[in-house]
């Protein structure tokens, strides 16, 4: 059994160790480690498509992330007191919404979205006052931080409502019970009980939008993400600075997994007392 | 002492026909209660008997499907729990893990508006935690505190609000043996001291007994009795109430006679068992009488009053009193209490020994059921 679990180990982490290793390497050889260097790295930071692309990526994933957690926290809140038939209907729909794969939820958002711009933009046109001026709705950042947005919130949702579900009932009762207002009780004991959930849903919600390719490939429009510009660059064979590139967004994802998963776990200490 | 209150006065808190269900499911059935101000009332009965719905209906976490809740004379039934001059010690003290100590007990002072000088609040939290003895424990976080400090913790952040009323749901249960008596020595002095009327929750006839002024009992929703601790024990209304009020042995029979001087009861065996009832009582009835423990004197010869010719079964030393199971022949297993003192003249038993089993003649309560 151990064999087996080590070989399959091994398998999923020696090629990402090989891709770390090879962005250190000083020569141009996919398969030959000549020597340490951080060349790549230089060349990766300095190049203009992959410092834009970069950009894109953070930005998206911090807008897309922003709202899924504000959203997200709302929903399971609000889920809180949903009971019944309702209560399984929408859990149910939640989980679909992180299982689905990417590709399906790729496409079905590009679809639905190209549909409402081809419905929008002639009413916009018709309605704006200045002709020349008239905004058209076009894939790009928005529909980039929606598709995210709305694919992480069920992430957020999950991960909220297991604290909500797991915070003492009778604290919201106390607070209530020694005159706090609703709102006074959200902001003085749900809301503290609940932020360590928050901000590790924010985390990984943030990290899903800034590793996803699929979803982005579908919608990004004209706009170039970091996988996205990853996928393309690779199409010209793999070189050192894309693995360099790779082991940077390696790196950054594992430090935002690693603080959530410490932020849910330290969270949970004080009340268990 | 405490004065009474004086009539024109209304109670400080009243249930007025008060029932609550959920579903179909009837919590508490058109509850009557009148609390007077300055007492110490408990709900005692079973869990599911509706205890902690009446207490939740006072606090405002529940509203009377029918029926008025009242504080000072007003119905509050729409009155959120937040607006209400009522504070509660929660079963597990629902404590506030991310504030420290201080912050949980100024809680209460905090909600108010307008707001409260942070300099007063201090204050106030200061003497709260001298009244629940924890001086200096201010700046402590919550599970840095044992389970009886936590107590004292829930304790202080009720009355710093100096509330009409304070509900406590079950305050005692989380907590060991000798810690509990303590407390309950000390909830009782407390609540002499602030005058604050007290509602206590509880499933433990001791702990109801030992602090209370008036105790309710419930069951299955109703309200059974209301009366002194003294007057559960000696004149309990049924049998339910005599055998939930300290430990009591019950001898089901007939009622052969019944007046308003006596009745008496045929039991198992053709024995006749008399003595005084609390209900109206007709010939034919089927009843239990009713003789506690320490009503009934262990001898080695008999010497007046009925007697049974018994055998020690077992018997349980408790220090001040020992407790013996005996058994009859036609009456079955039965517990006597045997003081130290009277041990000491007549001599102990050991199990299996024989022995005479006294009691006075009409001494037995006779109830019914219900």
């Amino acid at each position: 059994m151990r064999i087996y679990a080590l070989a399959v180990y091994l398998f999923l982490y020696i090629p990402i160790g090989i891709i770390a290793l090879f962005s250190f390497n000083s020569g141009r050889a996919a398969s030959q480690f000549t020597g340490f260097s951080v060349q790549w790295y230089g060349k990766a930071l300095s190049n203009r498509f992959v410092v834009e692309a970069f950009q894109t990526s953070f930005a998206v994933a911090l807008a897309s992330a922003a709202l899924a957690t504000v959203f997200g926290t709302m929903a399971a809140l609000a889920l809180q007191s949903v009971k019944g038939r309702v209560r399984v209907a929408f859990d149910a729909l939640i989980y679909i919404a992180v299982m689905v794969p990417g590709i399906v939820i790729g496409i079905a958002t590009l679809i639905a979205l190209v549909t409402v711009f081809d419905w929008l933009n002639p009413l916009l046109a018709a309605i704006w006052p200045v002709a020349e001026a008239t905004p058209q709705l076009s894939l790009g950042y928005g529909s980039l931080i929606a598709a995210h947005g709305l694919f992480t919130m069920a992430l957020v949702i999950i991960i909220v409502r297991a604290r909500v579900a797991g915070m003492d009932r009778s604290l919201i009762e106390a607070s209530a019970d020694l005159g706090a207002t609703p709102f006074g009780t959200f902001r003085q004991v749900t809301l503290p009980q609940i932020a360590p959930a928050i901000l590790a849903g924010f985390l990984l919600a943030f990290t899903f939008s800034f590793d996803d390719f699929i979803i982005a490939f579908f919608v990004a429009g004209s706009k170039t993400t970091l996988p996205i510009y990853i996928f393309s660059s690779i199409r010209r064979g793999v070189t050192p600075e894309v693995n360099a590139i790779g082991t940077m967004v390696l790196t950054i994802s594992l430090c935002l997994l690693i603080t959530a998963q410490a932020i849910l776990q330290g969270g949970r200490k004080p009340t268990k007392n | 002492m405490k004065s009474e209150p004086s009539l024109h006065q209304a109670p400080i808190a009243e249930l007025r026909n008060a029932s609550k269900h959920f579903g179909d499911v009837i919590a508490a059935d058109a509850l009557n209660l009148t609390i007077k101000r300055g007492e110490f009332l408990s709900f005692l009965g079973p869990s599911g008997c509706g205890k902690t719905t009446a207490l939740r209906m006072l606090a405002g976490f529940e509203a009377p499907t029918k029926g008025d809740v009242l504080l000072d004379g007003n119905a509050v039934n729409d009155l959120p729990a937040h607006r209400r001059p009522v504070n509660m010690v929660f079963q597990h003290y629902a404590l506030f893990p991310h504030l420290t100590v201080a912050e949980n007990i100024g809680y209460g002072l905090r909600q108010r508006r307008p707001r409260m000088p942070t300099s007063e609040i201090a204050t106030a939290v200061e003497r709260a935690l001298d009244t629940v003895r924890l001086p200096g424990y201010g700046p402590r976080r919550i599970w840095e505190m044992s389970g009886g400090q936590q107590q004292r913790v829930a304790l202080a952040r009720a009355i710093v609000n100096e509330p009409k009323l304070l509900l406590l749901d079950e305050p005692l249960a989380a907590l060991d043996k000798k810690l509990r008596r303590d407390m309950q020595i000390e909830l009782q002095t407390l609540q002499r001291s602030l005058g604050i009327t007290f509602v206590l929750v509880t499933h433990d006839q001791e702990e109801a007994l030992s602090m209370s002024d008036r105790i309710c009992i419930l069951r299955g929703g109703r309200i059974v009795q209301v009366g002194s601790p003294r007057d559960l024990y000696d004149r309990p209304k049924n049998r339910y109430v005599a055998d939930f009020v300290g430990k009591s042995n019950f001898f089901a029979g007939t009622v052969q006679q019944a007046s308003k001087d006596g009745c008496s009861l045929t039991v198992d065996g053709g024995h006749v068992i008399s003595g005084q009832s609390t209900q109206d009582l007709s010939r034919g009835q089927k009843c239990s009488a009713s003789l506690r423990p320490e009503q009934i004197r262990l001898t080695r010869k008999p010497d007046g009053g009925v007697s049974y010719p018994v055998q020690i079964v077992t018997r349980i030393f408790l220090g001040e009193h020992t407790e013996y199971l005996v058994r009859h022949a036609d009456l079955g297993d039965f517990l006597v209490l045997v003081p130290r003192q009277a041990e000491a003249t007549e001599g102990g038993f050991e199990p299996g020994d024989a022995a005479i089993a006294t009691w006075a003649n009409g001494s037995a309560l006779i109830l019914a059921d219900d």
